[in-house]
C-alpha cells in the first residue's frame, strides 16, 4: 500500500497548532515515515495539489480564503480541522460580537476602508465545507493529533471525547475551581485535554468548545450553589464560545 | 548577467505566517521590488474590548503560537502597570526563567528547523534527518528540553496557563527545578555541537551589509543582557537616555507612507531592525562567557550590520539563556520556593508592558475602566517593526545580488526574510502590509 499523502494548510490563526505537531519532537520522525507529507508551508518548501488527507488550521475570515478552502476540499479525500480556530472559530469569533466596520475602524483608523483590510465575521471550517474530523483545543494536544493520524492510517474512526472537562478534572483529584470562587467552564466544555488548566491552577475557559449536549441546567445549579450569576458564566463563555453553543 | 528577472514568491515557506516577494527587473533596471504581507488580519485590539483584566493574557497569548509566552508577559506587565500591582522577587525570577525557555525553543526552531535547510542546501529539515542525523537529533533534543522547560513553568508549551496578574497560578517544586537545572547542564555540549555544525556552513550566509538602526531593551539596574526588563534603547541614541516603556509609541512612530497603504515604523531613520542582532548590537558586553565564545567563533562583533547574522546572534543568546537560567535556578533554590497567594482587585487605569520576544521588542498597552474591563488596547509587534527594514534591505540586496540570476536571487531574498525570523501572524494582528514601490 502506498503511503497516504498529507498536506497541511493554515488560515487566520497563530499557527500554534502546527507548532504542536513539531513539538512531537522525536516521535514526529516515526510519524513522518508512515505518511508522505507533500505540503507544509511553515516547515517545507515543497508544494503539491495531490493529497489524500488535508489538515486545515485557522479560521476563515475573507472571501479569498473561502475559495481556497473549497479548492482544498475538492482535492482531499479526508479533511481534518486542526485546533480551535478551524474546529469552532476559537478566539477569532470574539470579533463577531462587534460590527465589522467598527472593528476595522478601531484597528486601522482612517485607513479602515482600504479593500485589502476587508474582513467578514469569523467562520469555522465546517461553516463552509464538510469536515471529516475535528481536533479540538487551543492549542491542540499533540498526543491527540498523533492518535487521530494513527487511527486514520489503520482505517479506524478516531474517538473524540464527548463528555465534559469535569470528568477528567475529577480523575486528576483537583480541587474544584468553583471552590476558589472562580467561574470555571468545566461542566459544559468538551474534555480531551486532561483538564490541563484546572490542573495548573486556572479555570477552564472553554478552548475545546462545548460538548454536543451541554448540561446547562447542571451548570446553573452549580452557579447557584456558589452564588454566581449567569452573567458571570456568559462573560467567560465569550472567550472561545462567542455566537455558538448553548444560549443561557 | 541576466537582464530580465521576474520573481513572484507567493507565500514564502519556512516562516511563520504568509509573506510574498515580488521582483521585476527589465533590461537590468529594477521596476518592482516588494515585500508583501497578505496574512488575514485578526483584529485583536478590537476583540479585547469589554473583556476583563484577568482574561486579557488568555486572549492575546493567541496572537502568536511561537511567541505566546512573550505576548503573555507583555500583556501581564501592562495589566499590572495599569492596576498598580507589584510582584514578588520569587515570581519575577520564575517569570524570567519561563521567558528564557521561549527564547530557547523559538531560536532552536528558527535556526535548527527553518534556517539550516538553506545552509545545507535542502528544502526542509526532513531530508536533513538522513543527511546529518546526529545533528538533527541534537537539535530535536534541545528543542524538546526547551519545550519541557516551558511546560514545567507555564503548564503548557504554547499559550501559558499559569501566568496571572500578580504572580503565578501554580509554581514548580524545588525538585522539579533541580531536575531542570540538570537537563540544562546536559544540553550545553549539544548546543556547542550545533554551533560547530552551523559554523561549518557559515559561508552560505551571504556577505551583505546595510547600515541599520537597531532597537532593543537595555537593562542597567542591575546590568543584565536585556530580554525581560529594561528601557528602550537604540544604536542611534548617541548618549541620549533610554526611553521608558510607557513611552514606546514615540519610539515605534507608526506612520503611513505615500508609497504604502499600511503603517511602517521609524525612529531616527527611515527604518529600524529589532531582534537578536539588535539586542547583541546594544548589549553584547553583557553576554555570558559561553555566549561570548559562540559570537567569537563566528567573528560576530558589536556593530555588525549583516541581517543574516541574526541567526548567529540567536545561537549566542541560546548559550546565554542556558547559562543565566542555571544561575537563576540556583538563586531561587538558595531562598527556597514558597506558595504565594495572589489577590487582585480591579481599578481604572492605563498601563504598558514590554519584553524582548525571540524576534524582537514587543509592546502592549491597555486601558481599563473601574470594573477592570478593557476599553482600549494598542499592541506593537517585532515583525511589524522589521517589515520596513526588510523592504530597505531588499532595495540594496537586489542590485548587489542580481548577478546570481533569478533562482539565486530568489533564494537569497527568501533567506533574507527568514533571517529576520518573521512572525507574520503576529504582525497582522493589526496590519496587512503592501509595499508598493
Amino acid at each position: 500500500m502506498s503511503k497516504p499523502r498529507v498536506a497541511i494548510f493554515d488560515f487566520a490563526c497563530c499557527e500554534g497548532c502546527q507548532l504542536q505537531i513539531v513539538n512531537l519532537e522525536e516521535e514526529i520522525l516515526d510519524l513522518i515515515n508512515l505518511v508522505d507529507v507533500v505540503e507544509w508551508r511553515e516547515a517545507m518548501s515543497e508544494q503539491s495539489h495531490d493529497y489524500d488527507i488535508a489538515i486545515i488550521e485557522g479560521s476563515i475570515t475573507r472571501p479569498e480564503d473561502e475559495k481556497r478552502v473549497l479548492l482544498i476540499r475538492s482535492r482531499a479525500k479526508i479533511l481534518i480541522a486542526l485546533g480551535a480556530c478551524a474546529a469552532t472559530g476559537g478566539v477569532n469569533k470574539l470579533k463577531n460580537n462587534f460590527d465589522m466596520k467598527e472593528v476595522r475602524q478601531c484597528v486601522y483608523g482612517k485607513d479602515a476602508d482600504l479593500p485589502h483590510l476587508d474582513t467578514y465575521p469569523t467562520k469555522a471550517v465546517d461553516e463552509i465545507v464538510e469536515v471529516d474530523y475535528k481536533i479540538h483545543g487551543c492549542p491542540i494536544e499533540n498526543s491527540e493529533f498523533a492518535r487521530v493520524i494513527r487511527a486514520l492510517l489503520l482505517g479506524k474512526r478516531p474517538m473524540v471525547p464527548d463528555y465534559p472537562v469535569c470528568v477528567e478534572c475529577k480523575a486528576k483529584e483537583n480541587v474544584c475551581r468553583w471552590e476558589y470562587g472562580e467561574t470555571c467552564l468545566g461542566p459544559i466544555i468538551r474534555a480531551g485535554c486532561g483538564a490541563r488548566c484546572p490542573t495548573a491552577g486556572f479555570r477552564c475557559f472553554g478552548c475545546r468548545g462545548y460538548v454536543d449536549n451541554p448540561n446547562v441546567e447542571a451548570a446553573r445549579e452549580v452557579m447557584a450553589k456558589y452564588n454566581l450569576t449567569e452573567e458571570d458564566l456568559k462573560t467567560r463563555m465569550v472567550l472561545f464560545g462567542s455566537k455558538q453553543g448553548p444560549t443561557l | 548577467m541576466s537582464k530580465n528577472i521576474s520573481i513572484n514568491v507567493h507565500h514564502i515557506t519556512r516562516v511563520e505566517g504568509h509573506g510574498n516577494i515580488v521582483v521585476n527587473v527589465k533590461n537590468g533596471t529594477i521596476e518592482q521590488c516588494q515585500w508583501q504581507v497578505p496574512e488575514a488580519p485578526r483584529f485583536f485590539e478590537a476583540m479585547v474590548r469589554g473583556r476583563r483584566f484577568d482574561d486579557i493574557q488568555t486572549i492575546v497569548s493567541r496572537i502568536c503560537g511561537i511567541c505566546s509566552i512573550s505576548h503573555s508577559f507583555a500583556a501581564i506587565k501592562a495589566v499590572e502597570d495599569a492596576l498598580g500591582l507589584e510582584i514578588t522577587e520569587q515570581a519575577d525570577k520564575l517569570r524570567l526563567l519561563l521567558h528564557y525557555s521561549e527564547i530557547m525553543q523559538s531560536h532552536t526552531l528558527h535556526v535548527g528547523y527553518l534556517v539550516s535547510p538553506d545552509l545545507f542546501g535542502e528544502k526542509s529539515v526532513v531530508p536533513l534527518v538522513s543527511k546529518a542525523p546526529e545533528i538533527v537529533k541534537k537539535i530535536i533534543k534541545i528543542h524538546r528540553v526547551a519545550n519541557q522547560w516551558s511546560e514545567l513553568l507555564a503548564g503548557r508549551i504554547t499559550h501559558p496557563i499559569t501566568v496571572i496578574p500578580g504572580g503565578f497560578s501554580m509554581i514548580p517544586s524545588e525538585q522539579q527545578l533541580k531536575d531542570l537545572k540538570k537537563q540544562l547542564e546536559e544540553i550545553v555540549p549539544d548546543l556547542a555541537a550545533v554551533c560547530e555544525a552551523v559554523l561549518s556552513v557559515a559561508d552560505k550566509f551571504p556577505a551583505f551589509e546595510r547600515e541599520t538602526e537597531y532597537i532593543s531593551l537595555k537593562q542597567d539596574n542591575p546590568p543584565l543582557y536585556a530580554l525581560f526588563h529594561g528601557d528602550i534603547t537604540s544604536t542611534d541614541c548617541n548618549g541620549d537616555g533610554p526611553v521608558p516603556v510607557r513611552e514606546w509609541e514615540r519610539v515605534a512612530n507608526e506612520y503611513v507612507t505615500p508609497q504604502s497603504t499600511a503603517k511602517w515604523t521609524r525612529w531616527h531613520r527611515d527604518a529600524f531592525a529589532v531582534g537578536a542582532l539588535a539586542r547583541f548590537n546594544n548589549n553584547a558586553e553583557l553576554l555570558s562567557p559561553l555566549a561570548k565564545k559562540v559570537a567569537d567563533m563566528f567573528g560576530l562583533k558589536k556593530g555588525n550590520c549583516n541581517p543574516f547574522m541574526n541567526s548567529v546572534a540567536q545561537l549566542a543568546e541560546c548559550a546565554f539563556v542556558v547559562e543565566n537560567a542555571i544561575q537563576t535556578i540556583d538563586a531561587l533554590l538558595s531562598k527556597g520556593l514558597k506558595q504565594e497567594k495572589v489577590k487582585v482587585s480591579p481599578r481604572a487605569g492605563r498601563g504598558s508592558g514590554c519584553v524582548e520576544a525571540p524576534r524582537g521588542i514587543l509592546f502592549h498597552t491597555y486601558e481599563f475602566n473601574k470594573n477592570g474591563e478593557c476599553v482600549a488596547a494598542n499592541i506593537c509587534i517585532p515583525t511589524n517593526q522589521n517589515h520596513a527594514n526588510i523592504q530597505k534591505d531588499f532595495e540594496k540586496f537586489v542590485p548587489e545580488f542580481m548577478h546570481l540570476g533569478e533562482d539565486g536571487l530568489r533564494h537569497g531574498m527568501e533567506m533574507l526574510v527568514r533571517a529576520y525570523d518573521p512572525c507574520i501572524s503576529c504582525s497582522t494582528h493589526m496590519l496587512n502590509v503592501t509595499f508598493v514601490k
